[in-house]
């Protein structure tokens, strides 16, 4: 099972290779990953799946904390949380794929977004390994897909916060 | 008051000032030019010509080792920045605090392969502990404030700034204020230990009957080194020292074990294999002390004190990990000791067996009064002739290789901050120019350069800095006209089949080529007059000698652990070992 991991870091040129760069200078997989600003300008949110092993985990929590645009890090599955992707597919025999999906992955959220051409284009919203095994099913009707990369949230009162500013005086 | 306006280069330097760094090393460039112009115009910033930016980062990396200071290198964009890596991986591996300056192009021309352009953040990027692209001529100072404040805080380490052109335009001028606060989201720099930790730390002392102190280069950043002898001295079990950590307890301390790892003496290597409590501060279990980390210390406890959470739990999972600054935290052991009382006469069965290692195998410390038909000069002896010149009291820094390992052997540090050395990255060419760095920083002390013949050829050209700036540096040439740790390894794990490592028909005279730049150098070749030559050469205080000591080129460095073995498999001599 895919861990989660969510961060917030500095909105600015050069934060989020940093993160990536994390992972491959120590050899980290990551499998996939999400990022946008938040609701504070300065910050982007970002979350990432990675199928390491727990003690791995564990060193990407602390390195990752470690970097100076990093400001908070969560590892999502600590606690009870939600996880969601989206993905868009363009097939072109909507009437069957829609079928396919009302039958057997009927927990996904479908909506119908465009028709040109005759290739339609579906939004899915759903778990990540609903939608894996889904595109497994519908391979040979698959014009394209693109997908987010989960997005994860912890319930209730545990969120993933700033701390307070450090203030350095000299 | 009027206000003051001032360019972006005068800013750079001011700001410099403002941190009180009077000293730095460059190389001046096009897109540094600016820069080197507000050098100019001012005298609190003096700035050292190098004659590679290698060498200017590893003459900053020097100053930072021995001072405890940060050190500061400006070098210019595209070549300059790229020549600076391998000088900032260095001190990024050995945690060290410099920032290095680099010009970069005009941000108009960034990411167009204008002339001199790289990208510096992105090929630096996996070896700083953080960097910056100047955005603004007015967020200089601050981003000057911020990169001393990560360099120097926590664990430390290198901080790049890359300056565009622009940036230090002459004409664009603008108020200059350096700041008096930062202000930083989430920059934790952890302080003391908690209670009950340093409590569980000091109970596993009490119920442990053959326990270690291990400690690396941490100790001597965080400036515990008093702190752990004072406390090693309350608990009186062995401590032993990595390469990095040399010097934070007394080498010449009979409860020094002497260095463990990969060339550590067989008592430390013994001792970490046999302990049943291992206190590690400020190392890292790296792969040169673990050697094969599933063998491990199996039978010990383990506890861990470190300033970066990182560290722990990262190569060897440990019982007790104390996250902290390594002097506080020594700080609360020992007054834990003291409150509670130590009762040092429960080792006394593993200190006899630790003194039966000693003498099995221990390093021979007198090797300079072997009997020798030959008059040929063993490397070690080279070393323990530096050690009795200098009574033990010199800067010692080295290149990479087997002189390195002698030296971090035979030279037995009292003092923290004297053994300056490339641990973790291991690169040949810093030993010269990390030795100009500490020289400029205590110009009255003896300054050694232990190096190889291999080693010194990749710095060879600051030569012509230490004359222009009257350096009496002294260069220990251990040359035994090959490249030797690679040799001795092809003897042992090659068959002796020597790929690549002689050149002896190509070696420069070193006497000539150190009288060329304006230095004296001295060729020994025999033993008997190796003591003279040593002392002539620190007698001379203002002048630069190149000791070209002629060695025995079939020496090997042992002890040396077996590859995948555990830390009791070493090898003691090309016909003695311990599996």
């Amino acid at each position: 099972m895919a861990s989660q991991i969510s961060l917030l870091m500095e909105n600015q040129p050069g934060a989020l290779s940093r993160v990536i760069g994390l992972f491959s200078q120590r050899g980290y997989n990551i499998d996939s990953l999400s990022v946008a600003p938040t609701q504070d300008p300065t910050l982007s949110r970002l979350t990432m799946t990675t199928s390491e092993s727990e003690e791995i985990i564990q060193q990407i929590l602390k390195q990752l904390f470690k970097l100076i645009d990093v400001v908070m890090v969560q590892d999502l599955k600590a606690s009870e949380s939600l996880s969601l992707e989206m993905a868009l597919i363009k097939v072109s025999n909507k009437a069957e794929v829609i079928s396919k999906i009302e039958k057997n992955y009927s927990s996904l959220e479908l909506n119908e977004l465009d028709n040109t051409d005759e290739k339609t284009i579906l939004r899915l919203i759903g778990e990540t390994d609903i939608i894996e095994s889904l595109l497994v099913e519908l391979k040979a009707d698959l014009v394209e897909v693109t997908r987010t990369g989960a997005l994860g949230m912890t319930l209730g009162n545990i969120s993933l916060e700033t701390e307070e500013e450090t203030k350095v005086i000299y | 008051m009027s206000r003051e306006e001032i360019n972006g280069g005068d800013a750079l330097i001011r700001a410099l000032a403002d941190e009180n760094i009077d000293l730095i090393f460059g190389y001046p460039g096009g897109a540094a030019l600016h820069i080197y112009d507000a050098i100019y115009k001012q005298n609190k910033v003096q700035h050292i010509l190098v004659r590679h930016e290698q060498a200017a980062v590893h003459a900053a990396d020097g100053f930072a080792r021995a001072t405890g200071k940060p050190g500061v290198a400006l070098v210019t964009s595209g070549p300059g920045a790229t020549n600076a890596i391998t000088g900032i991986a260095t001190a990024y591996m050995d945690s060290i605090p410099v920032v290095v300056i680099s010009g970069q192009v005009a941000s108009h021309l960034i990411g167009s392969d204008a002339f001199q352009e790289t990208d510096m953040m992105g090929i630096s990027r996996p070896i700083v502990k953080h960097s910056f692209l100047v955005q603004s001529a007015e967020e200089i100072p601050v981003v000057i404030k911020k990169a001393f404040h990560i360099a120097t805080s926590g664990r430390p380490g290198p901080v790049v700034i890359d300056v565009p052109k622009n940036m230090t335009d002459p004409n664009y001028k603008f108020e200059y204020k350096y700041p008096k606060e930062l202000v930083m989201r989430s920059f934790p720099i952890l302080g003391k230990g908690q209670d009950e930790k340093i409590v569980d730390a000091i109970e596993l002392f009490r119920s442990a009957k053959k326990p270690v102190i291990y400690s690396g280069g941490g100790t001597i950043q965080a400036d515990a080194s008093k702190e752990l002898t004072e406390f090693s001295k309350l608990i009186g079990c062995p401590v032993t020292n990595t390469l990095m950590g040399l010097g934070a307890f007394p080498g010449d301390d009979d409860q020094f074990v002497g260095m463990l790892g990969m060339h550590g003496t067989y008592e430390a290597n013994m001792v970490m294999s046999e302990a049943d409590l291992i206190f590690n501060v400020g190392a890292r279990f790296d792969d040169r002390i673990t050697n094969n980390p599933s063998k491990f210390g199996l039978e010990a406890k383990k506890i861990h004190i470190d300033s970066d959470p990182s560290s722990i739990d990262k190569i060897i999972g440990v019982d007790l990990a104390i996250e902290g600054d390594a002097k506080l935290v020594m700080q609360q052991l020992i007054e834990q000791v003291k409150s509670t009382g130590f009762d040092q006469t429960i080792y006394k069965d593993w200190w006899a067996q630790v003194e039966d290692w000693r003498e099995a195998h221990g390093l021979n410390h007198d090797m300079l009064n072997l009997k020798n038909e030959r008059d040929i000069i063993l490397p070690q002896q080279v070393i323990q002739s530096l050690y009795q010149t200098t009574k033990g009291d010199a800067y010692v820094t080295s290149d990479v290789g087997q002189h390195q390992m002698f030296a971090a052997q035979y030279y037995k540090f009292k003092d923290p901050r004297k053994w300056i050395n490339s641990g973790g990255l291991g690169t040949m060419g810093f030993g010269l120019p990390s030795a100009m760095g500490v020289k400029f920083a205590f110009p009255e002390a003896d300054v050694a350069c232990v190096t190889g013949e291999g080693s010194i050829q990749m710095c060879i050209q600051e030569l012509s800095t230490c004359g222009q700036y009257g350096l009496p540096i002294k260069i220990i040439n251990l040359n035994n006209r090959a490249l030797g740790m690679v040799k001795q390894w092809q003897d042992m794990q090659y068959g002796g089949r020597y790929s690549s490592i002689s050149y002896e028909d190509s070696l420069p005279d070193f006497v000539k080529l150190a009288e060329s730049f304006g230095h004296v150098g001295i060729k020994v070749e025999k033993l008997s007059e190796l003591n003279q030559a040593m002392e002539e050469s620190f007698a001379m205080k203002d002048k630069l000698v190149f000791l070209d000591v002629l060695v025995d080129p079939d020496e090997h460095v042992y002890p040396m652990l077996e590859a995948g073995g555990s830390m009791s498999e070493m090898r003691l001599s090309k016909d003695k070992k311990t599996f």
